[in-house]
């Protein structure tokens, strides 16, 4: 657990703060995001923890032990560092920025070897890329290492400086998802300093927001934050499509379902044209049980006095309880019904419309 | 006289071959004169470096006077050293060391300013002391400007070694200045072009040798070029 306390920095030759005392809790295995305007002490934060900044007043303590009692570079040995511009070493092969912190642990030969393969492998870089050189490596490949140098000596603490500020939007899309993977396996305390509000939301176990001067304006899980953002100064920083973004960390099996314009086999027709305008639509479903038959238009059923014998069409989009609003909405929108049918497996669970997410938006 | 001359072939072959010897030990002489001067001054200068790179306001001080030593002319300087520490190798190398020194303080400190901001703070930021961030990172990484600084020293040095040749030293020097005294003898001029061309081929041979030298030294940046 890192605790930091009434933290303040000041830096020589000025009067207002970069960080002003600033109280924040990172727990044990979470990941939590600094995210603010450009100056507003993110890195200062973030190198007061490794020691690389002291701050003015206020503690910082790693597991209940004050970091200013340890010596600098033992304590940075134990603590993952990477920044945006990575800072591979030049002269060093891929190998052997890897085997940074090993070679300054003193691990012997061998175990540093093991290691280095192990996390070639988790962060995906070829055997063959283990011998170049750090200018001989994309943008995306350079960023990896960098993960991996930090990952060498399995530190429990993880601090990242904007890390995958340097990449293109798709890369950097790509490499947030094996952060995201990396983490549901190791476990690791991160901390993590962005300026994209999107990238906080998406890595965010819990996001802090600050404002200039190093002021906590807000500090919750994201969903929390783009829900009922604290005040002003937060709302304006989420941006006015909060409620959109919001969506996407609300899953289909957080939200009650509707049973959608569905009816039993065997139903008469009449029936069945009240139950399409109870909801408004064009075309009815028939569910036996909890197994989704089909659905037909309601010109498919004239001539017929029950549902029995219609063609029924299958449901091409099936959403699954673990899919978001936000995949929920593009399904619901692209059906041209409004209505999207959510499966789990093979069993029909309910359907899912346009007017109830947006009933999430709203709120 | 000077019709005589002329009459006589420029360069005495037979003299060459006669002292293959002499001409071996004054090069020989040359290289270590050489070899010394850089090697102190190197030595000097990483260290008057170090200090200016930890503390900035000495760097100032360090090449106002390094660079006052380099502009005395250097017959002035040893006919200052002379009456102090004699006509002695010591001399010799006072004046040739302290001409290096600005060169090299030059290059050393512009090469560790060049190291990437970037590399410096991951270095730290993953536990490296301040001792084996200058050994490991930022030395290595100097290194083509620091041998580019030793090869202009190194190439200087063999010229104005020469010079010593007034002082009783001189290596190659030594025998253009008996040509000198001998001028107008063909065997004064021989001894003239050999000196000159052997020091022109030593300064070409170092500065190669030094190329070679960090070439194998820095693999990372010529595999970059490739
Ligand atoms: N070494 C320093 N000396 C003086 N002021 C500094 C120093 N480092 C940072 N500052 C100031 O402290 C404030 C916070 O800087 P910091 O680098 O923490 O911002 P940041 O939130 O990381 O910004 P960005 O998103 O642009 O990286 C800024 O006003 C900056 O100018
Ligand atoms: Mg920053």
């Amino acid at each position: 657990m890192i605790e930091l306390t009434e933290v303040t920095k000041r830096f020589g030759g000025t009067t207002a703060p970069a960080v002003d005392r600033l109280t924040l809790t990172v727990a044990d295995g979470e990941v939590v995001v600094l995210v603010g305007p450009s100056g507003c002490g993110k890195t200062t934060t973030l190198k007061m923890i490794n020691r690389l900044i002291e701050p003015t007043s206020g503690t910082i303590s790693i597991d209940g032990v004050d970091v200013t009692g340890l010596e600098p570079h033992e304590l940075r040995r134990g603590i993952g560092y990477v920044i945006q511009q990575i800072g591979l070493f030049p002269h060093r092969t891929v190998r052997e920025n890897i085997a940074t912190v090993p070679r300054l642990l003193g691990w012997d030969r061998a175990r540093i070897e093991r290691r280095v393969r192990e996390l070639a492998e988790t962060t995906d870089l070829g055997d063959d890329m283990l011998d170049r050189y750090p200018s001989e490596l994309s943008g995306g490949q350079r960023q990896r290492v960098g993960v991996a140098r930090a990952l060498a000596a399995d530190p429990p603490i993880l601090l990242m400086d904007e890390p995958f500020g340097a990449v293109d939007p798709i890369v950097r899309a790509k490499l947030q998802d094996e952060l995201l993977e990396l983490q549901r396996r190791l476990r690791k305390t991160i901390v993590l300093v962005t300026h994209d509000i999107d990238e906080a939301i998406k890595l965010g176990d819990r996001v802090a927001i600050l404002s200039v001067g190093g002021h906590l304006e807000q500090y919750a899980p994201p969903e929390e934050l783009l829900r009922a953002p604290a005040n002003d100064f937060v709302a304006d920083f989420l941006g006015s499509d909060r409620g959109i973004k919001r969506l996407s960390l609300i899953r289909i099996a957080d939200i009650d379902l509707e049973p959608g314009p569905v009816v039993p086999p065997g139903t008469d027709v009449d029936r069945a044209r009240a139950v399409m305008a109870g909801y408004d639509t064009d075309w009815v479903a028939v569910v036996d049980g909890d197994r989704m038959l089909g659905w037909v238009t309601n010109d498919g059923l004239d001539g017929r006095s029950t549902i029995d014998g219609v063609d029924l069409e299958p449901f091409v989009t099936r959403l699954t309880p673990n899919n978001t609003l936000e995949e929920a909405l593009d399904a619901a929108i692209s059906s041209h019904t409004a209505i999207a049918a959510v499966f789990d497996g093979e069993r029909f669970l309910g359907m899912i419309t346009v007017e109830r997410i947006s009933r999430e938006i709203v709120r | 006289m000077i019709a005589q001359a002329a009459d006589q072939p420029f360069v005495r072959w037979d003299w060459i071959v006669d002292h293959v010897d002499d001409i071996w030990a004054a090069t020989w002489e040359h290289i270590v004169l050489t070899a010394i001067a850089v090697g102190v001054g190197f030595v000097i200068s990483l260290a008057l470096s170090m200090l200016a790179l930890r503390h900035r306001r000495a760097y100032g001080p360090i090449t106002w006077v390094t660079g006052i030593l380099y502009t005395i002319p250097s017959l002035a300087l040893f006919a200052f050293l002379v009456p102090i520490t004699g006509l002695t190798t010591l001399t010799a190398e006072i004046g040739l060391v302290s001409y290096t020194l600005l060169i090299l303080i030059r290059n050393i400190v512009a090469g560790i300013d060049g190291v990437p901001a970037s590399v410096r703070e991951s270095a730290v930021g993953m536990g490296y002391t301040r001792r084996r961030l200058f050994l490991e990172i930022e030395l290595p990484l100097a290194l083509p400007v620091i041998v580019a600084g030793i090869r202009i020293a190194a190439v200087t040095t063999i010229g104005l070694v020469t010079i010593t040749a007034l002082i009783g030293k001189g290596g190659l020097g030594f025998l253009i200045l008996r040509g000198l005294n001998l001028f107008y003898s063909p065997v004064g001029t021989t001894q003239i072009v050999v000196g000159t061309v052997m020091s022109v081929i030593l300064a070409v041979a170092v500065d190669l040798s030094l190329v070679g030298a960090e070439r194998a030294m820095t693999p990372w940046s010529r595999r970059r070029s490739r």
